[in-house]
């Protein structure tokens, strides 16, 4: 059996090998399911909503459902509007949904169709029948990454529920595409700081249920509808994540970024925005912020939890000091794990990431004080350009989700997976990444692969560290 | 039996209660969260395994990258079946037309990996924006003196089923274009086989010790070179006979080869399989060969069984998979074990298939054709099944209801074809049918 083929000389290529990136509808998906009571439409080829459930089954081992509206040559030529409607009957009928959130494709999107206005329709046509909560955004695949899909649901959500009314003091909370584990971590934290919040979205339990007595077509979990529609009367947001511009669809350019910032222009809802909190530094910003937002002092549970992971960095700073890593996946993901990499030592020397905001390479400049002007910058990238790139600068690990694991066994190098997805693990959806609980285990777990690695590959092996 | 879509009873069957025949092979509802994939996908599943070619798609990312690497398909030599390629269209390329992108990425992919041949996968958007893919193909084939392929397989042009077809169109075109290879006596092709865990090479093995010679598989561990001397077998073995069945019959009328449906799971199949190979050489030699290896395995795998048997017996379990044929098989030899088999279906059967189901099940059982997880969360609950057999897809609403699963499909890591498959299949059921694990749960199966 040979090896998998790599090329030896480096080159440009307008292909993409192994793409280091998923479509935008994949992106919409996951949020939408970050609302109670909301089942996913897809509105193009039956493939888009089978290929995107199976992707995500793999990850989050939770039953995924995600209709179709299930095009064909008759809907390419003819329009999808019967089909959507057809679609939105079934799901009504089946689910029972409290909301319907229809993302488009590349083929909806190519043909022209005014979704939007096919729901103003649809739902005109049925008046007295209990509706419910439609909505729709567009998420062409041929613009963006999966981040983008996923940015522009979040965009849309806020859009579609927000309101104007009397102040109401609840704050709403961006987290940007974390896991479940993640998100439950950040709801007791803002828990415990006394805060009531909105999180936009909140897949915590719907895409990490527990064992159940009976079979749940809409699994529960998300964000209730009645506390979405508080968005627009929070006493402020915050997003985790720098990159949430929403492009997907090339309608919001102008001027409007993200949700959040939609809410402050339109609904004077001030926005915080911070890195994704991975690390000491950027945690204590995160927290540094909550305590502003709820006039309380961080409890002494988190000074704990920061001051024991002060602790394992002494006892750990030794094993991961110097050691070169490669990281990639989603720009946001990127920047927080390698802004925590530079405060423990680590050098990271390629940072790779198939989204291309243009704003990388200058963020992690800010962000890692101790050696970003050394990390290498790749946008737009694949993993082929980053297994290349890996067998000559010789990493001593690399860091994202599972489909790098081939690059890290080429190499014999240790690979931390973390972020989406992980189909080669159990467990993907309970890794936690965030505040200082994150960071300890993200910390115990590369300095843990370091000592293996090099108890592995030691003549006697050890007993001790 | 609330809340299932109206227009799909005709789509399931209860043997001995439904007055309607099943209905079969019609597009899926909107809505209805099918569990079949697309065109594209279909074509994809069956072309991936060739090792030694260049498969592109032709698209936006996704639909290369959800299909990366995605099949256990494995293979002897060559790996470059297990990258991803894609044109990657973005929206500048959707306006203007990705002709320029296609014919500069097959180039430098063809330069690069130098392959002995190449697929171009078309995806939805291209038909609609109206790159002329197969004019592309020529053309570079012509540069690059290297069959280019193009497979057409817009998503939306129908069901996985017509994916089938539109592989079985670009393989063709290479069947019988290497005429100056001479075949040894007693050689056949399979069609069907993936080599799913290194499935191929048992069979492989079996055939080569009863003297038969196996010219290619299509297209499991495939190469371009044994593809093109397809033409050249005397029998071609067609498994999964939704996938390879047009090509079959294709290379009936073209080429004068015969075809038999068959399947390589479950003991009974495995040996029919044999059987049939001996019997059509019509070599007395070669049957003897066939029944003493059968014996052989058989008198191995029936103790090594037992055990398994003995804790299985008189369980229920549901079926469902992409091809009915395969469906089949599973209910044979899980009868083997003891077990019965309480729901069954697929994703792309026809009538056959099911007329076949129909007749080998019992009294009670349903059948159903392109199901989705409601009905499969249904009907797994009122027919009281303790095993599950199906894919990725199907596993969570298993797991969800607190009952076994085994994986069938064509991620499994696990060989379940031949006789050392049967053993694998029962362990595998048994470790889960029987595992301590499920005390935990609430009992969810009205029985």
């Amino acid at each position: 059996m040979d090896n998998l083929p790599r090329l030896k000389d480096i080159k440009p290529f307008v292909s993409t090998r192994n793409a280091c990136k998923l479509c935008s509808p994949l992106g919409a998906s996951v949020a939408l399911k970050g609302i109670e009571g909301c089942v996913p439409v897809i509105h193009g080829s039956q493939g888009c909503a089978t290929y995107i459930r199976r992707y995500m089954i793999s990850h989050y081992k939770e039953p995924v459902d995600i209709a179709s509206s299930n095009f064909s040559e008759e809907t390419t030529i003819f329009g999808g509007a019967e089909n959507l409607k057809q679609a939105l009957g079934n799901v009504i009928d089946q689910y029972k949904p409290q909301a319907i959130g229809v993302s488009t494709t590349c083929l909806s999107e190519t043909i022209g169709e005014d979704v939007p206005n096919m729901l103003k329709q649809i739902s005109s046509m049925t008046e007295g029948h209990e509706w419910p909560e439609l909505f729709t955004v567009s998420t062409p695949s041929y613009q963006g990454t999966h981040m983008d899909g996923f940015h522009a649901t979040v965009y849309e959500i806020v859009k579609h529920f927000a309101q104007d009314g009397e102040l109401y003091k609840v704050i709403n909370l961006f987290p940007g595409f974390v896991s479940p584990a993640d998100l439950r971590v950040l709801k007791q934290i803002l828990s415990d700081f006394e805060l009531d919040y909105i999180m936009i979205p909140d897949f915590s339990d719907s895409l990490d249920n527990g064992a159940w007595d009976k079979y749940y077509r809409v699994p529960d979990g998300g964000t209730p509808i009645d506390r979405l529609r508080l968005c627009g009367q929070a006493v402020s947001s915050i997003e985790l994540g720098l990159f949430n511009k929403v492009t997907a669809g090339g309608k919001n350019n102008s001027g409007i970024n993200s949700a959040g910032e939609w809410l402050e222009k339109n609904k004077e809802v001030p926005c915080h925005q911070c890195v994704l909190p991975i690390g000491v530094s950027a945690t204590d910003v995160f927290f540094t912020h909550l305590e502003f937002l709820s006039a309380n002092v961080t409890p002494p549970k988190y000074e704990k939890q920061r001051a024991r992971l002060l602790d394992s960095y002494a006892d750990g700073h030794k094993y991961v000091f110097g050691k070169k890593a490669i990281v990639y996946g989603e720009e946001d993901l990127v920047l927080g794990l390698c802004s925590f990499l530079d405060e423990i030592g680590v050098e990271v020397i390629l940072a790779g990431s198939g989204a291309n905001s243009g704003e990388l390479s200058e963020k992690l400049k800010e962000y890692c004080p101790e050696n970003g002007e050394g990390i290498k910058t790749m946008c737009d990238a694949d993993f082929e350009q980053i297994n290349e790139q890996a067998h000559l600068l010789k990493p001593d690990f690399i860091i994202g989700n599972s489909k790098g694991y081939y690059i890290a066994r080429d190499l014999k190098i240790p690979i931390i997976r973390v972020g989406f997805p992980i189909h080669d693990r159990l467990g993907g959806q309970r890794i936690k990444h965030l505040s200082y609980e994150g960071t300890q285990e993200l910390f115990d777990r590369v300095v843990n692969a370091m000592i293996e690695h090099k108890q592995e590959n030691s003549p006697i092996g050890y007993k001790y560290i | 039996m609330d809340r299932l879509i109206k227009e799909r009873s005709e789509q399931i069957h209860k043997v001995g209660t439904s007055a309607h025949e099943l209905a079969c092979e019609k597009k899926s509802q909107a809505g209805s969260v099918s569990q079949r994939a697309c065109v594209f996908c279909g074509s994809r599943v069956v072309l991936y395994p060739i090792a030694d070619a260049l498969h592109l798609i032709h698209g936006p990312i996704g639909c290369a990258a959800y299909t990366w690497d995605i099949r256990g398909a494995m293979s002897s030599g060559p790996q470059l079946h297990r990258l991803s390629f894609s044109t990657d269209l973005r929206e500048k390329d959707v306006v203007f037309g990705g002709e320029p992108k296609l014919h500069q990425a097959l180039s430098e992919l063809i330069e690069a990996y130098k392959p002995k041949a190449a697929f171009v996968y078309s995806t939805c958007i291209v038909g609609v924006i109206g790159d002329d893919v197969e004019a592309i193909c020529r053309k570079v084939s012509q540069e690059h003196n290297i069959d280019v392929l193009p497979v057409m397989a817009e998503g939306f042009k129908g069901t996985k089923k017509d994916g089938y077809k539109a592989a079985c169109a670009a393989l063709s075109k290479l069947v019988g274009t290497d005429d100056q290879y001479k075949a040894p006596d007693f050689s056949i092709n399979i069609l069907g086989d993936f080599n799913l865990a290194g499935e191929l090479w048992m069979l492989k093995e079996y055939y080569e010790k009863i003297g038969v010679n196996i010219i290619t598989c299509l297209t499991g561990d495939g190469r371009i070179h044994e593809i093109r001397r397809a033409h050249k077998a005397s029998l071609n073995m067609v498994q999964c006979s939704g996938s390879m069945m047009h090509l079959a019959k294709e290379m009936e009328e073209k080429y004068n080869i015969p075809f038999k449906k068959v399947s390589y799971f479950g003991i009974e199949d495995m040996s029919e399989a044999l059987y049939d190979v001996a019997s059509f050489f019509k070599n007395e030699q070669m049957l003897d060969k066939a029944r003493a290896l059968v014996s052989d395995e058989i008198k191995e795998l029936i103790p090594a069984l037992e055990p398994y048997k003995a804790k299985l017996n008189g369980k229920k379990a549901a079926i469902y998979v992409g091809g009915a044929f395969k469906a089949i098989s599973l209910v044979k030899a899980l009868r083997l074990l003891g077990m019965q088999t309480a729901l069954v279906g697929s994703q792309t059967g026809n009538k056959d298939d099911y007329m076949l189901l129909k007749k080998l099940c019992d009294e009670g059982t349903v059948i159903v054709d392109d199901s989705n997880p409601n009905e499969l969360s249904e009907f797994v609950k009122s027919q009281g099944v303790d095993l599950f057999i199906g894919g990725v897809k199907e596993r969570p609403i298993a797991y969800k209801l607190g009952i076994g699963f085994c994986d069938h499909n064509h991620e499994r890591k696990e060989a379940l074809a031949g006789y050392e498959g049967m053993l694998n299949f029962a362990k595998e059921v048994y470790a889960s049918v029987t595992s301590p694990v499920w005390k935990f749960f609430k009992p969810t199966i009205t029985p």
